[in-house]
């Protein structure tokens, strides 16, 4: 009966947390972007903007849901909500600390820790596809049925070399458990540089993961499916009100796991100095760590045009793949030889 | 518990598979497939076996069934258009198929015996099935692995040949 409530407190405690945070994402993608291109971004709604996201909950709530005539309104429904699902569901398997004494009892600071936990996780980025190509066809819109189409293409592409880019982790930590990941990289070499694996010896994986999931979040430089000079909003064109907030926050919820999943892998999870006494320090590396990354993302957006479809296969195809491959054999051999 | 689970995964898995069948656009058919697919995994997690449940997930709902839906919507197969019967005679072929799968139903149900649920074993764990594939399943599995490539291959001229 306690480890139930205690279960349950923590997934109501990391959803809430996530939830909120993700509202905050957006607000401070479009301050980093209004800094970078020289405005101020939001500033209106409260102090520096900061009640902006609710202004945007209660604006998408309110407004009008409109409707496309289309033969299949229950999948156009049904589509926002595989697209979040997936997305929210990763959060179960992601270690954000270690373990605390909390009112004399030890508790985890992860929901639970799977012995498949990655590729839970991937699978999980598999049915994500499923969101934006039902929405692509369910909206009876040629520009959305491009858009799913362009998606889908896409992330069976990036997906492999994504999945294939992090065989080398788990050859080096010898787990497809999250929670062990994190601990095989703990401590240091010769006392100063973390043994993580970004660097070593995955500097290879770690920059083959990042880029590919880049693409596999469908954002700037590889946000094709949305272009919107091409596609007007792509495979959410004809979705409005809840519905839209729907994809807009599964697509947020998707580059928080990414980078969250990145700062796993690559770069020790809640390791740092001092995580061994005051285990509480581990998640605020933890966000530290993550952040960073989704700063990056914003950064990217603000920094670097688009590619043409034709550029972004090849790339995925013909570079990311076979990289992914070299770095799997080069692993292998370290492995072997360490 | 666990029985109320199986009755759950049971009865979505063959309300789906009856789906697959019966729907007449080939779009419906797949997302009931998906739906199958996702009953068959929870047969799976109740068994202990979380390998294969995942990556059952990962392969088939996750690669062969996207690719299934882009298909059917890149060459916007209509519900009409899938129902032409070119073969007649292709129809009969189902009565010996549909009495193979009898006798086999029948065949399993005699010899089943009260097992054991093998839940909490480590049948299914990454580690047991590493193991079993490259030591006892070693040469299906190097067959198997042959067989893709050939696959790959053939797929490689095929693509090349239309480029001409």
């Amino acid at each position: 009966m306690g480890l139930i409530v205690e279960a349950v407190l923590k997934i109501v405690v990391v959803f809430g947390v996530v939830l909120t945070f993700l509202a905050y994402l957006a607000l401070f993608e479009r301050k980093i972007l209004g800094w970078i291109q020289l405005r101020y971004g939001p500033n209106r709604v409260g102090p520096w903007g900061l009640l902006q996201p609710l202004a945007d909950l209660l604006k998408f709530l309110f407004k009008e849901d409109v409707r496309p005539t289309t033969p299949n309104p229950i999948l156009f429904s049904l589509a926002p909500i595989l697209s979040l699902v997936p997305a929210l569901m990763t959060y179960a398997v992601i270690p954000f600390g270690d373990r605390i004494e909390l009112f004399g009892r030890e508790i985890t600071l992860y929901i639970t820790s799977l012995n498949v936990g990655v590729l839970y996780l991937f699978a999980l980025s598999g049915l994500g596809v499923y969101g934006i190509v039902i929405a692509g066809w369910a909206s009876n819109s040629k520009y959305s049925l491009l858009g799913g189409l362009r998606s889908a293409a896409q992330m069976i592409s990036y997906e492999l070399a994504l999945t294939l880019s992090v065989v080398g982790v788990l050859i080096q930590a010898g787990s497809l458990d999250l929670v062990e990941i994190v601990r095989a990289q703990s401590g240091t070499y010769f006392g100063i540089i973390p043994k993580w694996h970004a660097f070593w010896y995955q500097p290879l994986g770690f920059l083959l993961f990042f880029i590919a999931a880049v693409a596999e979040t469908n954002r700037v430089p590889f946000d094709l499916p949305e272009a919107e000079t091409e596609l007007v909003a792509g495979y959410h064109t004809e979705y409005s009100a809840t519905k839209f907030a729907m994809f807009y926050v599964a697509e947020y919820a998707n580059i928080l796991a990414v980078s969250a999943l990145a700062t796993t892998l690559f770069l020790g999870g809640w390791n740092g100095p001092g995580v061994e006494r005051v285990p509480l320090l581990g998640v605020f590396y933890f966000g530290a760590k993550t952040a960073v990354f989704l700063f990056i993302y914003i950064w990217l957006r603000a920094t670097l045009p688009r590619f043409r479809y034709d550029q972004l296969m090849r790339f995925g195809w013909k570079v990311l793949l076979p990289l992914a491959f070299a770095n799997i054999v080069f692993s292998s051999v370290m492995a072997l030889v360490a | 518990m666990e029985r109320a689970l199986f009755l759950i995964f049971a009865v979505t898995a063959i309300g789906a598979a009856l789906n697959v069948l019966l729907r007449r656009h080939p779009l419906h058919s797949a997302l009931a497939l998906l739906v199958m697919l996702g009953a068959l995994t929870g047969f799976y997690v109740l068994l202990g076996a979380y390998f294969l449940a995942v990556i059952q997930v990962v392969i088939y709902a996750g690669a062969i069934l996207v690719l299934f839906l882009f298909v059917i919507m890149l060459l916007n197969v209509r519900a009409e258009e899938a129902r032409i019967e070119r073969r007649p005679y292709v129809r009969w072929l189902a009565v010996p198929f549909a009495a193979l799968l009898g006798a086999e139903i029948i065949y399993l149900v005699r010899v089943f015996e009260e097992n054991p649920s093998p839940s909490g074993t480590s049948v299914g764990v990454t580690e047991a099935v590493g193991r079993e594939l490259l030591t006892t399943y070693l040469l299906p599995f190097e067959l198997t692995s042959i067989l893709i490539l050939i696959a790959v291959l053939g797929a490689v001229v095929l693509a090349r040949r239309e480029r001409r």
